[in-house]
């Protein structure tokens, strides 16, 4: 029993790591990098979109994607009887 | 009120420096006093006791080095859109520790980074292989950390180098050898304050100027305050060009590079011990998880700012200096010329400051440090300003200092000595042996930044590709992959961290031939900062493969595995 309530709990975790870190890419590797030369082609104010990406943006999601996965996770915890 | 405003600007720069660096010691001496270490586990992980606020804050402090502070800024100012690596690279790391290694680690419950690896894959030469690494990889960042605080000491205080490594190597031995991780932890939380502050305060002074807007971040995105309506960027983008440079927003980096330097510096950061070890501080998972989030909250004020205040410094150089009579510089400039940090050679005898591209005619070297370091007198902040700068950049290059001195006294006292050498130590010999290793690491240290070898500084940046290329493959695959096993963790890390060194050496120390191979001869025009991933990648598929040809972890570590994957229960950290 406790056994596939382990098993069950990794799974979802899983699967929140993986769409998680799918953002994560997308917005440093892809917005800032990838597609940066796309991107500048719109401005934001005085901001080229793709740099601004790269030198701001990005890092603001990363920020949100840790404390996202902090309340998914506390959640999660719950859920499975973990958070003793 | 006249009056105190009145002495305030009669103390002077060199005074308030004393002034403000002679508190700020005060306070690190204050707390190693107050928080002395009295156990193994005091002294390795603060007890495993620390706040998810205070270890987020310490994390900050303890990552944001000298070169953050101090040179970072002035890299990007040079590089444009290039130096989003540094950017993005140093803050994205946080989102893989807090996701794939924090939580987990925490979990275990052990002292130091090789001791994951040394239990999860049963085999005391794969804690030595990691012994080595996390030497390896501390040793070359910690010399580069002592070199810039006698440098912030020789520049601000007009003492000699030497003198100011060795004032930083006694505050450092003091506080770190006294309190131990316990000692360090709230030291670096007072550091992270007085690093932040002085960072923000002249950020903020020069984007009101600029800008007209408070705000950095928004300001360096918006319009010039002349009333012209050009947009900021705009209008550096045209100087760049004018003057022969690249668009500064556009960068001259190949796409394959940027995006290899930018995961290597990413694996990187994650895989650095003294990054991993403040998160077996805290109490529970939940805090570890919440912690990383804190911590990179925290260095993102300073990360989003640095952009700015490189747009603001450039623009602002370009524009004071550029085809301007010599004789009309500002003092400012004059100054920072004693130091040689500005250099200007009048190549065609016309007495006017030609600033280009074009190597041949271009009669300005500006050192990138000094866009930090300058900029409060080249927006004519006051004096308190001007020494608070030097307050943080000491703050920053000790707070660094202190964690990787740690990380090198555990390894020694606890990986070298209690699990391998000498297993019969008792609790207190090995509290002995930890200081001691301690007073060792700093002197070590301290030799180097007295007489840096040449390579140090080239070296430090690789500290990264290092750590991608040796711990990052073997912990996630330690806690993602139950059948990996000794053979392969181990053959994966030699495997990575020599293609690394080898790649290090002959491309960027250039030993192998007479001279530096040309950036052509590149590997897939990887350069060696990016290598790391190249490295890391090579570590997981040595690791694989050897792992599916050898037999398979025995039970109990496969139970370690399942046991780590669930949160509850993390209680204290044990032996």
């Amino acid at each position: 029993m406790t056994k596939n309530n382990a098993k069950a709990y990794w799974k979802e975790n899983i699967r929140y790591v993986i769409i998680l870190l799918l953002v994560w890419f997308l917005v440093s590797y892809g917005a800032g990098i990838i597609f940066k030369d796309t991107l500048n082609k719109i401005k934001l104010g005085g901001f080229k979109l793709g740099f601004w990406f790269a030198q701001q943006g990005s890092m603001y999601v990363f920020v949100i994607l840790i404390f996202v996965y902090v309340r998914l996770m506390n959640k999660l915890d719950k859920k499975y009887g973990y958070d003793a | 009120m006249m009056l105190s405003i009145m002495l305030a600007e009669s103390l002077g720069v060199q005074n308030w420096t004393y002034i403000l660096v002679g508190i700020t010691f005060t306070i690190y001496i204050g707390i190693a006093i107050w928080s002395r270490a009295n156990s193994t586990k005091e002294f390795y992980v603060a007890g495993a006791g620390v706040s998810p606020l205070a270890n987020g804050m310490a994390t900050a402090a303890d990552w944001m080095s000298a070169a953050s502070f101090i040179s970072m800024a002035g890299i990007i100012s040079f590089a444009g859109y290039d130096g989003a690596v540094y950017l993005m690279g140093w803050t994205g790391g946080y989102v893989l520790l807090a996701l794939l290694l924090a939580p987990y680690l925490r979990k275990f419950g052990k002292f130091t980074v090789p001791d994951f690896i040394g239990d999860r894959y049963y085999s005391k030469t794969a804690r030595l292989v990691a012994v080595f690494c996390a030497l390896l990889v501390s040793f070359t960042y910690v010399a580069g950390q002592m070199r810039g605080v006698g440098i912030v000491f020789s520049r601000f205080l007009e003492v000699d180098i030497n003198t100011g490594v060795i004032i930083g190597m006694l505050i450092v031995l003091f506080y770190a050898v006294l309190g131990g991780m316990k000692g360090i932890t709230y030291t670096q939380v007072v550091q992270y304050c007085i690093l932040i502050f002085a960072f923000m305060v002249p950020a903020i002074f020069i984007s009101i100027q600029m800008t007209g807007n408070p705000i950095p971040q928004l300001g360096f995105g918006g319009e010039l305050a002349d009333g012209s309506g050009t947009y900021l960027l705009d209008k550096l983008d045209g100087l760049s060009t004018e003057l022969g440079f690249a668009e500064y927003t556009e960068g001259s980096k190949s796409l394959i590079d940027v995006f290899a330097i930018t995961l290597a510096l990413m694996v990187g950061t994650a895989g650095l011990p003294h990054v991993i070890v403040r998160f077996f501080t805290v109490k529970r998972v939940k805090d570890a998880r919440k912690s990383a989030g804190i911590a990179l909250l925290l260095i993102v004020i300073l990360y989003t700012t640095a952009p700015a205040v490189a747009v603001f410094a450039r623009t602002n150089m370009i524009e004071t200096v550029s085809n301007q009579p010599y004789e009309n510089v500002p003092e400012w400039f004059k100054k920072w010329e004693t130091t040689e940090l500005i250099v200007f050679t009048d190549k065609n005898n016309d007495g006017i400051i030609q600033y280009v591209a074009d190597e041949s005619k271009n009669e300005l070297v500006v050192d990138r440090d000094i866009m930090v370091l300058a900029n409060p007198e080249i927006a004519n902040l006051p004096n308190w300003v001007i020494a608070l700068v030097a307050a943080g950049g000491l703050a920053a290059a000790l707070s660094t200092a202190a964690g990787l001195l740690l990380v090198i006294s555990a390894s020694v006292s606890h990986d070298l000595i209690k699990k391998i050498i000498k297993p019969s130590i008792s609790e207190k010999g090995e509290l002995v042996a930890a200081r001691l290793s301690a007073v060792g690491a700093v002197c070590v240290a301290g030799y180097f930044g007295i007489n840096p070898p040449g390579f140090v500084a080239a070296v430090v940046a690789l500290a990264f590709g290092l750590a991608a290329a040796s711990f990052f493959p073997a912990i996630i695959l330690g806690i993602f992959y139950k059948r990996m096993n000794k053979e392969g963790a181990i053959a994966g890390m030699v495997v990575g961290i020599v293609a690394m060194l080898l790649y290090m050496i002959k491309y960027k120390l250039g030993w192998f031939d007479d001279v530096l191979p040309d950036k052509s001869e590149w590997w897939f025009g990887i350069s060696p900062e990016g290598f790391g991933t190249v490295a890391m990648v090579l570590n997981f598929i040595v690791s694989i493969v050897i792992m599916r040809f050898t037999p398979a972890p025995p039970k109990d570590v496969q139970e370690i595995v399942e046991h780590i994957r669930i949160p509850s229960g993390a209680g204290q950290a044990t032996h």
